[in-house]
């Protein structure tokens, strides 16, 4: 299923599409395993974060995910095999997301190349404004791999139309200024954003960050996707079952405000 | 006057070759491009030097000396050695250089609220000090290891009305403090400024850094014409992220090669390059990205960023400026590293010859110092930058030698 396809079916549906983040080798191994099944029937596209040492773009909730899955050993080649057990179960799209050392320890072709074989559908690469490094960004795509990147409420005009240059799949639009995490609303301004970006791009837009619950799914349901992570994570973290956060969070998608 | 001077690199990418540039979440972009445009015309308003320079002179103590430790030279028995004396601006080290210009930046793009990491709070008493002298709102960010062993300079930023935030993510130390400072600022871009402590960072942090702290270089030269009549031959400083080296060498490193002093960049080899345990990016690293800039840098094969270790606090940081990378590289200075105990012979040899307790960090300086100056003939001259004293290490000095005075 390519990511258009799975973007389009939720739309003809009449909500958002739902994208569940999960950082792999959280709570465990096979803990991100069952979460895995127990996320895929809600979900359109899938986001698997690789645990790193140092996350500057995210709030708490997944800094400690990702700590907790180091510790219990978690590495590249590990997340390589849990991709590939996971295109196993599903043929959703299957988003990487990485920060770039990792893909700079590895030699980004050798890391391109396995997550592609592995069953990955793309990157989402939230510390590489892509200006910063084009060869890579073709590098990637030249694999076969889709690059998603970040746009904020703060991203200016002339920044918005640099980066959807260098994007495929679609568009991460985050909802706040700052780091992921739960909100109990998101600002007024992501309704604004997703007009920004969707005046320059036919790419589907999803946003992230804050989403928590109905009420904040509502809110991003104004456009194309919603991700949700920190919130399933702290479910995670408190042994509580994903279905109903995913079933609240699902209900909000159909209630979208027109954008 | 004072003046900001200008250099050929970074281009307009902000990279020194391949190193540095902008590896941010895209929220900061454009505050940095907002910096990087203030920066560019403060530094050409004669008002902005004017009052920079009212305030290095008149509150941070500058110019400082340079000082002909005769004692030194003389047990070395090779160059002559100079002291450049960083240690006697307010605060006991040169980043009040750094702070103070930064700080003048915040006032004149109307943020009244600013930020910093700090390791064992160097950095972070700068920022509390000149937020106290222009009245801004400080918040330090300071991993929780650090918070417990650096108790004394915790109090200190209270007392100077700064909030000291402990962070107890990851290693809970200068790279997890920085991290943290970072989300600050993605969380309150608007209204903050993040003053960051050395020559590291996103452009245009590792330039404009350089070119507050490139007050000492332009000073030794100045100091140096008027004693020997020419520029030293020999130039040694110590490296963590390396701002105090980058301020000694960068009005240097862009000499032709013939005129150029040697340029020598301490790192701390810490237990032993060999041991794992060590700060030495250059001399044992590889290059990656770490907190907006490519750069030589500490990891594992998978990119997991290793914590640095060093007897030194301030040098204690597992990467190395994107200029010094390029430095490196290009052969325009050379880089070695000191242990533990050798940087703890030269902070006793310096006490003790010259009456000077230099920092841990300048110490590594002293040591190295201490392998290449009796090479040297008796007519050259050899600078050693003094970044700071000692007075903060003395505990820990105490501790490690212990009966051994």
């Amino acid at each position: 299923m390519t990511t258009r396809e799975a973007f389009l079916r939720a739309k003809a549906e009449g909500r958002a599409a739902l994208i569940p983040y999960l950082t792999a080798g959280f709570p465990s191994r096979e803990g991100f395993l069952e979460a895995m099944r127990e996320v895929l029937p809600y979900a359109d596209l899938l986001e698997i974060g690789l645990p790193y040492s140092d996350p500057l773009g995210d709030g708490p909730v997944i800094q400690r995910a990702s700590e907790v899955a180091l510790k219990k050993g978690m590495s590249v080649q590990g997340v390589l095999e849990l991709v590939r057990e996971v295109r196993a179960l599903t043929p959703k799209p299957l988003f990487l997301m990485t920060y770039l050392n990792p893909v700079l320890a590895w030699g980004p072709e050798r890391f391109f190349s396995l997550f592609k074989q592995a069953g990955a559908t793309g990157l989402i690469l939230p510390d590489l404004p892509p200006d910063e490094d084009p060869a890579l960004v073709r590098l990637a795509q030249e694999i076969g791999l889709e690059t998603v990147f970040l746009l904020a409420p703060t991203s200016t005009e002339g920044r918005i139309e640099t980066v959807v240059r260098y994007a495929t799949g679609f568009i991460y639009a985050v909802s706040v200024t700052g780091v992921t995490g739960e909100r109990e609303r998101l600002p007024e301004e992501v309704r604004d954003l997703v007009r920004r970006i969707r005046a320059k791009t036919p790419l589907p837009v999803a946003v992230g960050f804050g989403v928590s619950g109905r009420e904040t799914a509502a809110q991003a349901a104004v456009a194309d996707g919603v991700v949700v992570g920190s919130a399933l994570i702290r479910a995670l973290e408190a042994g509580r079952p994903l279905a109903p956060l995913l079933e609240e969070v699902r209900q909000g998608l159909f209630q979208k405000e027109p954008a | 006057m004072l003046r900001l001077p200008d250099f050929p690199l970074p281009d307009a990418r902000g990279r020194f070759g391949p190193y540095g540039g902008r590896y941010v979440p895209e929220t900061l972009i454009p505050a940095l491009e907002e910096v990087e445009a203030a920066y560019k015309e403060a530094k050409k308003d004669p008002a902005f030097l004017a009052e920079l320079d009212h305030y290095l002179k008149t509150f941070a103590g500058r110019p400082t000396p340079l000082f002909h430790a005769r004692r030194l030279s003389q047990y070395w028995g090779g160059a002559q050695v100079y002291l450049k004396r960083e240690d006697l601006l307010h605060t006991g080290a040169h980043k009040i250089n750094n702070t103070l210009g930064q700080a003048l930046l915040a006032k004149r793009m109307g943020k009244r609220r600013v930020i910093a990491e700090t390791g064992a709070g160097q950095h972070g008493v700068s920022v509390a000090t000149v937020a106290a002298l222009f009245g801004m709102e400080c918040v330090v960010y300071m991993g929780e290891e650090d918070v417990r062993r650096q108790a004394l300079n915790v109090f200190r930023m209270k007392l100077l009305g700064a909030e000291v935030r402990p962070v107890a993510a990851g290693s809970r130390t200068l790279k997890d403090a920085t991290n943290e400072a970072i989300r600050d600022w993605l969380t309150h871009v608007r209204t903050t400024f993040y003053i960051l402590g050395s020559v590291v960072g996103p452009h245009p942090y590792p330039m404009m850094v350089r070119e507050f702290q490139s007050v000492i270089g332009e000073e030794v030269k100045a100091q140096s014409l008027e004693l020997f009549g020419r520029y030293p031959d020999a130039l040694i400083a110590a490296v963590g992220g390396g701002s105090n080296a980058i301020g000694l060498f960068a009005p240097f490193a862009y000499l032709p090669e013939g005129e150029r002093p040697r340029l020598i960049g301490v790192e701390a080899a810490g237990e032993g390059l060999s041991t794992g345990r060590h700060a030495a990016s250059i001399g044992a690293g590889k290059r990656g990205v770490l907190h907006g800039s490519y750069m030589y840098l500490l990891y594992d094969h998978d990119g997991q960023i290793t914590p640095a270790h060093s007897v030194s606090a301030g040098l204690d940081y597992p990467g190395v400026g994107p200029e010094h990378s390029y430095y490196a590289d290009q052969g325009i200075a050379e880089y070695a590293a000191v242990t533990d105990e050798e940087a703890l012979e030269g902070f006793k040899l310096l006490a003790r010859l010259e009456g000077i307790i230099p920092a841990l960090e300048s110490a590594h300086a002293i040591a190295h110092a201490a392998k290449v100056v009796p090479e040297m003939d008796k007519d050259q001259v050899v600078v050693i930058n003094l970044s700071g004293r000692g007075d903060k290490d003395v505990t820990e000095a105490m501790r490690l030698l212990g009966g051994e005075l």
